[in-house]
């Protein structure tokens, strides 16, 4: 007879103020199977596990429920203690009583009869518990960083230093990322690019990196320790081990098109690099603008070529690596905010994204760093500043700060004065948001040093005026409604995921939040992690974050990537399948649901003794099984079970909670 | 025998309302209340139980939360067994289609359960009682919605009498 000890924690008030602990124990010792049920005011605590470490031994017990926080929260923190008391760590189950009772039900009376339910199914389903173990698995000390951007960059390097193999997958023809679009970086106004490129050309002479540029992520297969994912490399045209990067190539090419790094400022050869300082600084033929590749003829850049690296014939290749560790570090996109028609971007020349401004700003942007108006091609001599465009406004949708904003419009408005001392710049704001090292100190100087002039309040339209833009907008501080004529306007859109985030998410088998920035396992505890075990998230791809936060995100990804790599060998899943061979019939439709290749077919007499059957049965290999249980469902004559999670132990959860109400 | 809680039983007078309430509607001491069996998916539904929580959202306390692995993982028996228990509804809750934590077995469940909803539907029991939603790890809000709309959408439908066995409901 199993003996089932229940130990209830208070959870300091979390539960024993809406759970009656007294009568929830009452209950519990009347539960069958219980020979013990005690309370500890935190249970989670080192006198709480060893409190569960005496008893154990104290009263026998061979099963043990907790009632507790959620298990995804302590789980294994009490399976630990259980084991350390010397018995099977899935002998424990959990019975949620935070997240899913107390703090969701205000009704003590209802909140303890659902207390008492919930530890009564735990125990339920306890006694049907068996031990389990989990196999040791090999880990594949190769890492995967997706996104070249500073936060790709800052990850490669650091599992590199750490002594790891590391691919960095960058879309682009160049790493680089959004930060290589700056200018200048708030709030120590260090040029991004002398910050940058150091580290780019770090990664490329890196012996641990691989970098592959150009590429994509194209599947992701298998689990942390031993991913299996496919690359496709797209083909350049060009042949990197050729190339010396001189540019000879797009000087001769005919063909114009908006260029991307430029954001349409200016425009780009078909044969390109899509930046000066690229990393590598090898083009590539955007074959879908190349007029060889259109119309068969042109071929400048090959006769131009002294290297001779052009090469029209390349394929895209696909490799399959082995991956112990992933990083994703996709990015961010900024806001198109032409749908918010009030402030007349894509209408008028001279209303621009705040990015597009940083471009203006840059000496090696598309007008050598002069600020102009893209009307006129004058200075201008009075600049708006809009912020919250998009971000912030519930109607919307998109409820959220993009933090960034506030800070690089001060950086922003205080280069324009530097180069422009005689124009002057208008901030319309929500909030002032500055927190960060030095963050207030620099907003304040753009206030008093600049003369920059904040107003309080959001700009309600921009039209065309006499002469120039009129911005109208009310300063809710004075309630006064204003008009303000302006050269030009700048608008901070808001930071939002990347267009493809969602596509990305479910490629790699993670999950993200309603604005698809993907989301962390949990929100104080594992901020790099995802639910998905192996896989890590550095960088904007979470959440709109400034380039510190995003360096030091990358960096712990990086140690928990590096952490796991370190292991020669990890703990699979212990709740795995199992099947009966006795009962198996041998249709395999098992195989055909299971999303892992873990189900094979093999001779009824290899697979178990006291069989002497023929034909074939099923057989799972538990080093490739997950644990979803799918199998156990097509499964006709029941012979597939899921340990940890068996027909009977969901039936006796069941019943347990249908009892007496 | 095992009782919720002693003292608890609608028969006895007690202050228990709400889930120690009798089966039969109006007698006893408080209004009948229904029985939701919830089987959640431990990465998205189960986690989006737990955002409801931590958030201090609120629902009402008649849904009772099963962990699985997988949507993928509860078998039609299991939800029959809840029906003939006396559950007055079930749920089954899993990350949304194409975000499956498994890959795929989501799709399995959303094909097996639809053609399980009309088994049942045909077999007389009442569309509602058996619903299927998709919740994800972030999803605390919609959670906690979804939990209050299937017990608002029980109360109105009454007990389940039909499908609970009789001889269940002696032991209990």
């Amino acid at each position: 007879m199993p003996r089932v000890g229940i130990f209830i924690c208070w959870c300091g008030t979390n539960i024993s103020a809406t759970v009656d602990i007294q009568r929830l124990l009452e209950a519990a010792r009347s539960f069958p199977q219980v020979v013990y049920a005690g309370d500890y005011r935190y249970l989670c605590s080192e006198a709480g596990q060893a409190l569960i470490k005496e008893k154990v031994r104290e009263e026998k017990l061979d099963r043990v429920v907790v009632g507790t926080c959620s298990p995804r929260m302590h789980e294994t923190t009490f399976r630990q203690a259980v084991a350390e008391a010397g018995l099977n760590p899935y002998l424990l189950e959990v019975a949620n009583l935070r997240e899913h009772c107390s703090w969701v039900h205000r009704d003590r009376e209802e909140a303890t009869a659902k207390a008492a339910a919930l530890v009564r199914a735990a125990a339920a389903k306890a006694v049907l518990n068996t031990p389990l173990t989990a196999p040791q698995l090999p880990v594949e000390k190769r890492a995967l960083v997706i996104g070249g951007g500073i936060a790709g960059i800052q990850a490669a390097l650091d599992i590199a230093g750490a002594g790891f193999d590391v691919d960095l997958v960058e879309r682009e023809p160049s790493i680089g990322g959004r930060m290589a679009q700056l200018d200048k970086t708030f709030p120590t106004l260090d040029c991004s690019a002398c910050i940058l490129t150091p580290k780019m050309v770090e990664v490329a002479q890196h012996p641990r990196i691989n970098l592959f540029t150009y590429a994509r992520v194209e599947a992701v297969e298998g689990f942390v320790g031993q991913f299996k994912v496919k690359i496709r490399h797209r083909a350049r045209s060009v042949d990197p081990a050729r190339c010396t990067g001189c540019g000879a190539c797009f000087e001769k090419c005919p063909v114009q098109v908006p260029s991307e790094f430029e954001l349409g400022l200016s425009r780009r050869k078909a044969i390109y690099v899509p930046f000066p300082q690229a990393v590598p600084n090898i083009p590539v033929i955007d074959r879908e603008h190349c007029l060889y590749f259109k119309k068969g003829r042109c071929r400048n850049c090959e006769k131009n070529c002294p290297a001779e690296a052009i090469d029209y014939e390349q394929e895209d290749q696909v490799t399959e690596t082995l991956y112990g560790a992933i990083v994703v570090a996709t990015g961010f996109d900024m806001l198109n905010p032409k749908p918010y028609g009030e402030y007349g971007y894509g209408r008028h020349p001279d209303v621009i994204t705040a990015l597009e401004f940083e471009r203006l700003l840059n000496a090696s942007g598309p007008t050598g760093g002069k600020i102009i108006r893209r009307s006129n091609g004058a200075p201008p001599e009075t600049v708006v500043f809009v912020q919250c465009v998009g971000s912030r406004d519930k109607a919307r949708g998109m409820d959220y700060c993009s933090r960034i904003c506030c800070m690089y419009t001060a950086k922003q408005a205080i280069l324009l004065k530097e180069k422009l001392p005689h124009v002057r710049a208008y901030v319309f704001y929500i909030d002032v948001r500055t927190a960060g090292k030095g963050y207030e100190e620099f907003h304040r100087r753009a206030v008093e040093e600049y003369g920059v002039i904040y107003l309080r309040g959001n700009v309600g339209k921009v039209f065309p005026g006499e002469d120039g833009l009129v911005a109208r907008g009310v300063d809710t501080l004075s309630g006064e409604l204003l008009e303000i004529k302006a050269d030009l306007v700048v608008l901070a859109g808001a930071a939002v995921a990347r267009h493809d985030a969602a596509e990305l998410g479910r490629l790699v088998g993670i999950n993200s939040d309603r604005y698809h920035f993907f989301n962390e396992a949990h929100p104080k505890l594992k901020p790099v992690d995802t639910h998905t075990a192996g896989i890590f998230i550095a960088g904007a791809c979470h959440a709109p974050k400034d380039i510190p936060d995003t360096v030091a995100q990358a960096g712990a990804a990086a140690a928990k990537a590096a952490a796991l790599l370190s292991q020669d060998q990890r703990q699979g899943e212990a709740c795995v399948a199992l099947v009966d061979v006795s009962r198996c019939a041998g249709c395999l439709y098992c195989r055909e649901v299971c999303p892992y290749g873990a189900i094979s077919a093999v001779p009824a007499e290899q697979a178990g003794p006291g069989q002497g059957g023929e034909g074939t049965v099923a057989q799972v290999n538990p080093a490739l099984c997950q644990g979803c249980g799918s199998c156990t469902v097509v499964c006709r004559p029941g012979a597939v079970t899921l340990q940890g999670f068996t027909d009977q132990q969901i039936v006796a959860e069941v019943e347990a909670l249908c009892l007496k109400r | 025998m095992s009782e919720a809680l002693k003292g608890k039983g609608a028969d006895n007078g007690g202050t228990a309302a709400g889930v120690g309430g009798s089966r039969s509607s109006g007698s006893g001491n408080g209004a009948w209340q229904p029985l939701i069996v919830a089987f959640c998916c431990n990465w998205c539904s189960y986690a989006g139980g737990d955002l409801a929580g931590t958030s201090r959202l609120s629902y009402p306390a008649n849904v009772r939360v099963i962990r699985v692995t997988c949507s993928s993982r509860v078998n039609p028996l299991h939800v029959m067994r809840a029906f003939q228990r006396g559950a007055d509804g079930v749920l089954i809750a899993g990350c949304h289609p194409g975000d499956c934590h498994y890959t795929s077995g989501n799709y399995h469940a959303r094909r097996r359960f639809s053609i399980f909803a009309r088994l049942l539907e045909h077999a007389g029991l009442e569309p509602e009682r058996f619903q299927v939603r998709w919740i994800s790890s972030s999803e605390g809000d919609r959670f906690a919605e979804v939990m209050q709309e299937m017990t608002e959408t029980i109360k109105a439908l009454g007990p389940n009498e039909r499908w609970v066995d009789p001889r269940w409901l002696k032991i209990t």
